[in-house]
Parts: C-alpha cells; structure tokens; sequence
C-alpha cells in the first residue's frame, strides 16, 4: 500500500506574526487528512499553531539544472546588497 | 472516602479507555500508510493518558493503597468493566475505524457532559479530555465518510464493519445504573446514548451508509460480562509486570 497515497508539503507557524515555514511532508488521501497527519507528525509538541498542507505536486519547482543561469548572476552585483546599513537592535526577523 | 458507585464509574471508564489503546497499539506497524500507524499510535496514547488518571483517582477514592498499575495489571478480565465493543478485534481498517468512531462519538459526549461534573477532579479531566477526543472524533468520522462515500470496495468494507459491530452500540450508549451519580452531579448527562445516537446517524448519512435494522444487541460489558476477545488481550498487557513484579526501568 505505501505510495498510494498522494504527498503533501506541510508548512508551520511556530508562532503569531512569523511566517508558515516548510517542516516536511506526509502522505494523506486528501487535504483534511493531511492536516491531521500533519498535526501528529510536527506540532505534537506545541511546535506551532497553524498549519498550512499543499499537493506535492500543485508546487512549481526551480530545476536544479538551471542553477547557474537563475542565481549566479546576482553574485556580482553588490549595490543589490543592503550591506551598507546598520540595523537598530530593535528590529527581529530580518 | 469510600464511594462504591464512583469508583465503579472511574474503573469503567478508565477500562474503556486502556482496553481500547491497547488495541490500537496492536494496529501500529499494520495501517495502510505510516502517517496513519502515527495517528492511531497518538490515539492510544491519549487514551492510556486519561486511564492513567481515571485509575490513579480510583485509587484515592478505594482508599485501599492501590496506585494506577494495580487496576491495569492485577485484575482479571472479569473486573474489568468496559464496554464490549472496544475489546473486539482490529479486523480490517474498516472494523478498526468503525469501532474507533462509534467509541469516539461516546466518549466525546461523555467528556463533554463531565466537564459540568460536581466532582472537581472530573472535571478537570474532563476539560482536557474533550479537546483530545475532539481530535479523535474528527478522525475517525472523516475516515468513516472517506470510505462509506468512496469507493464500491471500501464501501462495502465500511457496511461489513457497521453491521458487524452495531450489536455493540446498546451496551455503549447506556449505563442504567448511575442514578445516584446523576442526582448529586457527579456524572450530570444521563442523555449521552441519545446524543450518541445522533451524531451516528448523520455521520453514516453523510457517508452514504445504512444504519443497521435492529437486531440482537449484546450487553452487560460495563457489568463485566465479556467476549472472549478480552481475556487474551489483557494477557498480553499484563504478563510482562505478572512475570517480573516491582520491575523498574
């Protein structure tokens, strides 16, 4: 039976005012199923408090091939850095 | 402190609910999927969490010394008292969930009517409870549904499972003789069968399954009176502490 069912992308919020962050995958025959997966495999220790599950196969995916032409490029340009600023103590989650 | 009708009811409920983790521990490794061995093994965990504490308050309440361990491990099959349809075998996924369903659609109103219980303690579990069950009830019905509107075979299964374990119900549903718990609020709902009743009945609607014609229903599990599905299923718990007592690890 393992692999018949389809796989889905779990996202998590840790807590409020952070984003939903990708934590892994569970296989589940549909969306509500997965959620419950979900919740038993990575919030069981009040690890967040929402949960975000997409198909697997509904996410578009960068080629791995295509590495040098999308990303290398940016390498070289510094003025796109924000390398110049101080950032006060104040300001989390940059 | 002695309170031969309370104790009763903590022992029953605290056997519903080690009987049947016991028997979802002997699903794990053999649901159709990992994710589902995980959901069924947190299951029966909550549920060996809420024994836990129904067995130690029964010891409190016995005032005899005994702890949590004395009534899971030192008693025969018949003094336990739950209901019979939480002893009966996995069977199939269908047999497995169906069960689960129908013992989790009682076991949320019971948890829910215990919240208002005069009995502090009870109502403090009962609170954490009714949120684990919640979870519990939403699994077990969704599945319910997914296979009773799904395919011709899970169908067919969902219906075997239903008709087959229906004779269990009536014993679930109704304890007769809590009366005096239910006059001084310490267990305040004597209407959880019927409440039972209806969430079983819209659940098998949405899920396209009949509910069954009358037949003849089995009885008196909450009085002890056992298949003989319980006797090996307790051998198995017990004889790892009736071979080595007082072991620590």
């Amino acid at each position: 039976m393992t692999g018949s069912w389809p796989m889905w992308e779990v996202f998590v919020r840790a807590r409020r005012g952070v984003d939903h962050v990708h934590f892994g995958s569970v296989h589940a025959a549909d969306g509500e199923s997965a959620l419950q997966a979900a919740r038993d495999l990575f919030t069981r220790r009040q690890e967040g408090v929402s949960i975000w599950v997409v198909r697997s196969s509904d996410v578009v995916a960068s080629d791995p091939d295509d590495e040098a032409e999308l990303f290398e490029p940016a390498a070289d340009k510094e003025y796109r850095f924000p390398t110049h600023y101080e950032l006060p103590a104040e300001v989390d989650h940059m | 402190m002695t309170d031969p009708c309370l104790l009763t009811h903590l022992l029953r409920q605290g056997d519903r609910a080690l009987v049947l983790a016991q028997r979802l521990g002997q699903v794990i490794t053999h649901a159709p999927e990992l994710e589902e061995d995980m959901a069924v093994a947190n299951i029966s965990l909550d549920l060996i969490g809420q024994a836990r504490h129904l067995y130690t308050y029964a010891g409190e309440v016995e005032g005899l010394g005994h702890d949590e361990n004395h009534f899971a491990y030192w008693r025969g099959a018949e003094e336990f008292l739950n209901p019979q349809l939480v002893e009966q075998p996995n069977g199939d996924f269908a047999v497995t969930i169906v069960r689960q369903f129908f013992h989790d659609a009682y076991a949320l109103h019971y948890w829910e009517s215990m919240e208002a219980s005069s009995d502090a303690t009870l109502a403090a579990l009962a609170a954490r409870a009714r949120k684990e069950t919640s979870f519990h009830l939403r699994h077990s019905r969704g599945w319910v549904v997914r296979l009773g509107d799904g395919t011709v075979e899970s169908r067919r299964r969902a219906q075997l499972a239903i008709d087959s374990l229906w004779r269990f119900t009536t014993d679930l549903a109704s304890i007769t003789d809590e009366t005096d718990l239910h006059d001084s609020g310490v267990v305040p709902d004597s209407e959880v069968g019927g409440r039972w009743s209806d969430t079983v009945v819209a659940a098998l609607a949405e899920a396209t399954l009949d509910v069954p014609a009358d037949t003849d229903m089995v009885t008196g599990g909450w009085h002890g009176h056992h298949s003989a599905h319980l006797s090996p299923l307790l051998e198995e718990l017990q004889a790892l502490t009736r071979a080595h007592p007082g072991a620590q690890w």
